[in-house]
């Protein structure tokens, strides 16, 4: 290594050093979950996670149990079925109906559209605490406490402005002259809307997708208050924040219960990532 | 397990109701339209077909609540008695409340300028090597994770032992075990334990400020790093008198979204250690007057002072969209 080399290796190794901590530092608490979840009791119960590594090609230390016990005598394999159940409508409805206004607001005219379209971006950061207890009333009243009908229409509500705000400004954004031809040669706008605009916006509703998904997959207020009295049809949130209540040291169930709670937002992350990141720079960063 | 079938079963025909239901809606009031209006009034009608739902349900969902959430912190318990501004009055000098107050102060500094700071080194100093993705990666991805999640890991990594037995917990191993101290009940440490959940809250929402800010110190022309660079500046000036003055606006992106998340943060309260030990917060303490309590007019004066702490907020966010909308 001549001289030159070895002075800008010297000089760049702080920057190495600060990132590689870091990036370890980010990693070690999922990774100690992750290798926890697969102990058995007595070996959570006694030692830490990281003394797997004394042995690291005994596999026979490892075990699955912690995963079976988890999903059907404490409830998480229900509470799996029940946060899809809540979270694919929840994230479908919203983005559907949010289309279509972004739509209407971009490519027709009807008095208001600019007032309309400026209240739902208000709308945006009202804290859902504001929300909760008027629904709450009406929903006791209704019956509609403990129903999955219930918690969509709640996060339809929740996720409508961010999803409306965003769609406008992509749909918005579409070259004028391919709505203009097509509605020359006779298109509908329910042609347009499902030929043209929905295509042309896969990007943009790929990103939504991430981001409503996750919000409800991860959400626990909103089902605690629509959904917490009512075991039988609670999130994996849910039942993993009662866990922590019920068996409190049980690290070995602990960990295995919340490494299925957040096993999916993690695949979901890790495959829609890119999606996921135009979003955050499409809301967050223009201008 | 016949149960499980029956969950299954309840699950699919759910979501085909839900799914589908709202496709037919907009499907079939498109065909109605066509049917029963002549072709000038189907044009005036279809915009407002296209936006009804959302208008409905934001009105039921967002602004009734909001509206209804303000006049009944106005009343008692039951709503049924005007108590005038009592609630607020308990909100501002109840022991609890002003705990909450408190804390969610430090939050707000503590969380925003760890996040910020933390992502504006990383985006630099990632933007020098080659694994810039892979270190991007791996500080993003907790993002996936939820408060409850994260809650559960964390407090594995908090977890305390007497001294007679092993530690378990991350943190009480390295203190214990390679510094030789006592073991230390983290989330006990009053005022510490504020710190260690925040910490959690840093984790997670750090990829945040680090992909933003990221993309936009590419923005920044190289030329003109390079060109400071030529007349002598060092990285130290380049940094704070070029890098962070050209993403300035950025910054201040990032650092509102926090501000907004942080001031509705609950969820890593709520179980990590659900406010006792001084560790209270705005929304958790608003939750418990709701539930705990059944205090419906405290828990709104709660809710409504959330809202005016968010205001401005909402304002820069608006201001923001419009200037955008001028520049297109």
């Amino acid at each position: 290594m001549n001289k030159e080399k070895l002075v800008k290796f010297l000089t760049s190794l702080p920057v190495h050093i600060t990132l590689i901590v870091l990036s370890f530092l980010w990693t070690l608490p999922t990774l100690g979950l992750f290798i926890n979840s697969l102990r058995p009791e007595d070996a959570a119960k006694t030692t830490g996670w990281w003394t797997v590594f004394q042995t690291p090609f005994d596999f026979t230390q490892l075990t699955l149990g912690n995963y079976i016990s988890v999903l059907t005598e404490q409830g998480m394999g229900e509470a799996f079925i029940n946060s899809l159940t809540i979270s694919i409508p929840a994230t479908t409805i919203p983005i559907l109906a949010a289309a279509f206004a972004a739509y209407a607001f971009s490519w027709m005219e009807f008095p208001g559209r600019q007032i309309i379209f400026v209240s739902v971006v208000g709308l945006l950061v009202v804290p859902l605490q504001m929300a909760l207890i008027p629904i709450l009333r009406i929903y006791s009243a209704t019956g509609l406490t403990g129903s999955f009908l219930g918690i969509w229409l709640a996060h339809t509500g929740f996720g409508l402005p961010l999803a409306i705000y965003l769609l406008r400004n992509f749909i918005g954004a579409l070259p004028r002259e391919l709505f203009e031809s097509a509605f020359l040669d006779g298109a509908s706008h329910l042609t347009a809307f499902f030929r043209i605009a929905m295509p042309l916006s896969v990007p943009a509703i790929a990103s939504l997708i991430t981001f409503q998904f996750l919000w409800v997959w991860n959400d626990l207020l909103v089902a605690l208050v629509f959904l917490g009295g009512t075991p039988d049809v609670a999130p994996v949130t849910v039942k993993v924040s009662n866990l922590v209540n019920s068996v409190g040291e049980g690290w070995h169930l602990l960990t295995a219960a919340a490494f299925v709670s957040l096993a999916l937002p993690l695949l979901v992350f890790l495959f829609l990532q890119r999606y996921f990141v135009k979003g955050l720079l499409a809301g967050s960063v223009k201008g | 397990m016949p149960s499980t079938l029956f969950q299954i079963g309840r699950a699919v025909l759910a979501m085909v109701l839900g799914i589908g239901g709202s496709f037919v809606y907009f499907v079939g009031i498109n065909k109605i339209i066509d049917r029963v209006f002549s072709d000038e009034i189907q044009e005036k009608v279809r915009p407002w077909a296209y936006i009804a739902p959302v208008v409905l349900i934001l009105i039921g969902y967002l602004i009734y609540p909001v509206v209804n959430t303000a006049y009944i912190s106005f009343f008692g318990e039951r709503s049924d008695e005007f108590v005038g501004l009592a609630n607020y009055e308990f909100a501002f000098t109840n022991d609890s409340m002003l705990i909450a107050f408190r804390n969610n102060a430090i939050w707000l500094v503590v969380a925003t300028a760890g996040t910020v700071g933390l992502g504006m080194l990383i985006a630099v100093l990632a933007d020098r090597v080659r694994y810039e993705r892979l270190v991007k990666t791996l500080i993003f991805t907790p993002m996936a994770i939820s408060f409850v999640g994260a809650g559960v890991i964390w407090k594995y990594i908090y977890a305390f032992r007497p001294a007679v037995s092993p530690q378990i917990g991350l943190l009480n191993a390295i203190n214990v075990n390679l510094l030789n101290n006592e073991p230390v009940a983290w989330l006990f440490q009053v005022p510490e334990n504020t710190f260690f959940l925040i910490l959690v809250f840093i984790w997670i929402w750090t990829g945040f400020a680090v992909v933003v800010l990221s993309a936009a110190l590419k923005g920044i022309p190289e030329e003109l790093i390079e060109s400071a660079r030529v007349y002598g500046a060092n990285e130290w000036q380049i940094f704070w008198r070029i890098m962070v003055p050209m993403i300035g606006s950025t910054i201040a992106v990032v650092a509102t979204t926090m501000v907004i998340y942080i001031l509705k943060i609950f969820d890593i309260v709520y179980v990590m250690t659900n406010g006792n030990r001084k560790t209270e917060v705005i929304a958790n303490r608003m939750y418990k007057e709701m539930f705990q309590f059944r205090d419906f007019g405290r828990a709104s004066a709660i809710a409504v002072i959330l809202l005016i702490a968010i205001v401005p907020m909402m304002i820069i966010n608006i201001r923001r969209f419009r200037q955008q909308e001028r520049q297109r």
